[in-house]
């Protein structure tokens, strides 16, 4: 597993529910097909509220002219990131979009279950808020090893939770990864 | 030291004595229930990982509803469908409700009640986070992912971390013009939308108990609106009543013991709830339906998981019947079973159908239709900067259409006296008069 995660800040606030995350209108697309999987990040975060939309400032889209990528890879989330609906979707649409890592105060359980079982971006908390500290595009670093968030734009360091007993599982890459190797699946 | 409800049902299924809240367990599953929305990439997930002619652990077990995007013309969603035929004839799934079929149910959480898939004592996952329904069975059931559901088809089994309980007790009697819907609201509003994460919400109390189960189900439903891992009541002459119309399948009835461990209990008078609204944009945006009757509406939407059964009908029409609705009226029933009880169903000798329509109200297939908002064609989606009054479970931006709607969530009740003035109303008013 990499124990470095650089990347540029995408900063949301409280309550970030599914339906922001991605709208079930956009649903309909296949999460296999490589192509028509572009579609979600295309969408990701496409439900946000504008002015809650890359914090402090607001009205920053997440990705432009249609492109399935964003330039933002490490979501800086408040409470109950991911709330609501256990699609999948959510997760994967911000996979697909860049999203390596997410630090939040806290999170909903579906949502932390599916990014951490599928293995799409780990899913830190962060001791103390965030949301107020860090702006849309400052430069991040998150060192594993350390436990820690760095924000490069103004030099200051910040402590992460422990990942806990999941990181068997994120160290594994997903759950069925995990299973193989606790034996309780049969190696492919 | 004694267990919760939800404790036994956990570790019956792990093979274990007893747990405690924090254990991680693999706990056996009874049912995996999938729709249109999760199957396909459940699907393709399970055959990545167990091989494109691996078979599902039991085909028994796996219930296929679909319900979300059923009455449209988009071409992604009606292919997502044909995907679910391919794997149900694939691995000879016996519990597949086809659309365009006399099998075709409508909402997956009703549908699971109707057709005996909700069991006392079993362990039921579903793609779904309102899968939380099947808890008013007296069960442990729970909303869960892609990448999990395929596990589960693979393996039959799943990880939990047995979940600690908060206990909400309700004694005395709720009032005539108070429904299951205001009651969750309102503990909603009390504890916030993640004032359960992670736990258990146990309903208790003779006016919990003196419920239909329908009207358990809505309690249930919306546990994970509050964040809840699940929402449980525990089974009683109700609730078998119920299962042995359905199913001949044994069951299992766990209760809580008297010393069992809560992480929290508070204990309500039933008597004293009120009809509440949650008004946009969340949930636990709490307020009564006496302080917002000046909020002026564009529609009512009476109709999902938790606000479009049989029950929530036949509270609708007793205030809509010889009545004219001042606002745009939509009538989505969950299922088939509950559109032909509108056919059916009389008050003072007009079916509920009827009361409806000359109410003026639309009435819509049985689906999740514009609960979830969905493709732009679906039936009662929430266009532009409209107010709605919906019975639905969510009120989160955009989630019934529209970015710019305004979505107050409230009971049937409340939702047709509203229906009948074009403001947030009590249905107090008409109940009592």
């Amino acid at each position: 597993m990499n124990k470095v995660i650089e990347g540029v800040a995408y900063v949301l606030g409280n309550d970030v529910d599914t339906d922001q995350i991605i709208p079930a209108e956009h649903l309909v697309y296949s999460l296999s097909d490589p192509e028509e999987r572009k579609n979600y990040g295309k969408f990701a975060l496409s439900g946000v509220p504008a002015d809650q939309a890359g914090l402090p400032d607001g009205k920053i889209p997440f990705t432009e002219n249609g492109q399935s990528e964003s330039k933002y890879s490490i979501i800086i989330g408040g409470r109950n990131f991911g709330c609501g609906s256990s699609r999948e979707h959510a997760p994967a649409c911000m996979e697909i979009a860049g999203v390596r890592a997410v630090v939040a105060e806290s999170y909903a359980r579906i949502f932390y279950r599916n990014s951490v079982d599928g293995g799409f971006f780990i899913p830190f908390e962060s001791v103390k808020r965030m949301v107020e500290e860090i702006k849309t595009g400052d430069d991040l670093v998150i060192d594993l090893n350390a436990s820690t968030l760095t924000n490069s734009s103004s030099n200051k360091t910040y402590e992460l939770k422990s990942l806990g007993e999941v990181i068997e599982i994120i160290e594994a890459g997903n759950i069925f990864e995990y299973a193989r190797k606790t034996g309780m699946i049969p190696s492919a | 030291m004694g267990m919760t409800i939800t404790e036994k049902i956990l570790a019956a299924h792990a093979g274990k004595e007893s747990v405690v809240p924090g254990d991680n367990i693999w706990v056996d599953v009874d049912v995996l229930m999938t729709h249109d929305v999760c199957g396909p990439g459940t699907f393709a997930i399970f055959k990545k990982q167990f091989g494109e002619n691996a078979k599902v652990w039991d085909r028994d077990k796996v219930v296929i509803i679909p319900d979300h995007f059923i009455f449209t013309k988009d071409t992604h969603a009606n292919r997502n469908i044909d995907i679910l035929r391919q794997f149900v004839k694939e691995q000879s799934l016996p519990h597949y409700f086809d659309v365009g079929t006399d099998r075709y149910k409508g909402v997956c959480h009703l549908a699971l009640a109707q057709e005996g898939f909700n069991r006392p004592g079993e362990v039921l996952f579903g793609t779904d986070s309102h899968t939380s329904t099947s808890g008013a069975f007296g069960m442990f059931s729970t909303g869960i992912g892609n990448t999990d559901a395929a596990f589960i088809l693979g393996t039959g089994k799943l990880w939990v971390k047995v979940p600690e309980s908060m206990c909400f007790e309700f004694t005395g009697t709720f009032p005539e013009h108070v429904m299951a819907k205001d009651v969750i609201l309102n503990v909603i509003g009390d504890i916030g939308v993640d004032g359960a994460t992670y736990r258990a919400m146990e309903w208790r109390g003779e006016a919990v108990m003196s419920l239909s189960m329908e009207e358990r189900m809505t309690l249930c439903n919306m546990a994970i609106e509050a964040g809840g891992k699940n929402g449980i009541i525990e089974a009683d002459e109700v609730t078998t009543n119920y299962v042995k119309q359905r199913t001949d399948a044994p069951y299992t009835i766990y209760k809580s013991d008297d010393d069992a461990q809560y992480f929290f209990k508070k204990t309500y008078n039933a008597s004293e709830m009120e009809p509440i609204v949650a008004k946009p944009h969340s949930p636990d945006n709490k307020a009564k339906v006496s302080e917002c009757v000046d909020v002026r509406l564009d529609r009512a939407y009476i109709g999902s998981c938790t606000g479009g059964k049989l029950t929530d009908f036949m509270a609708a029409a007793r205030l809509l019947k010889g009545k004219k609705v001042q606002i745009d009226t939509f009538i989505v029933p969950a299922t088939r079973e509950v559109e032909q009880d509108l056919y059916k169903e009389k008050i003072g000798g007009e079916t509920l159908v009827d009361i409806f329509k000359n109410a003026g109200a639309y009435l819509g297939d049985p689906s999740c239709a514009a609960c979830l908002g969905g493709p732009q064609d679906t039936f009662g989606r929430a266009k532009d900067n409209q107010v709605v009054i919906s019975t639905t479970n969510r009120n989160f931006p955009g989630r019934m259409g529209s970015k710019q709607s305004h979505v107050y969530l409230a009971s049937p009740y409340t939702a047709a006296a509203s229906a009948l003035t074009g403001h947030i109303t009590n249905p107090a008013e008409f109940i009592y008069n």
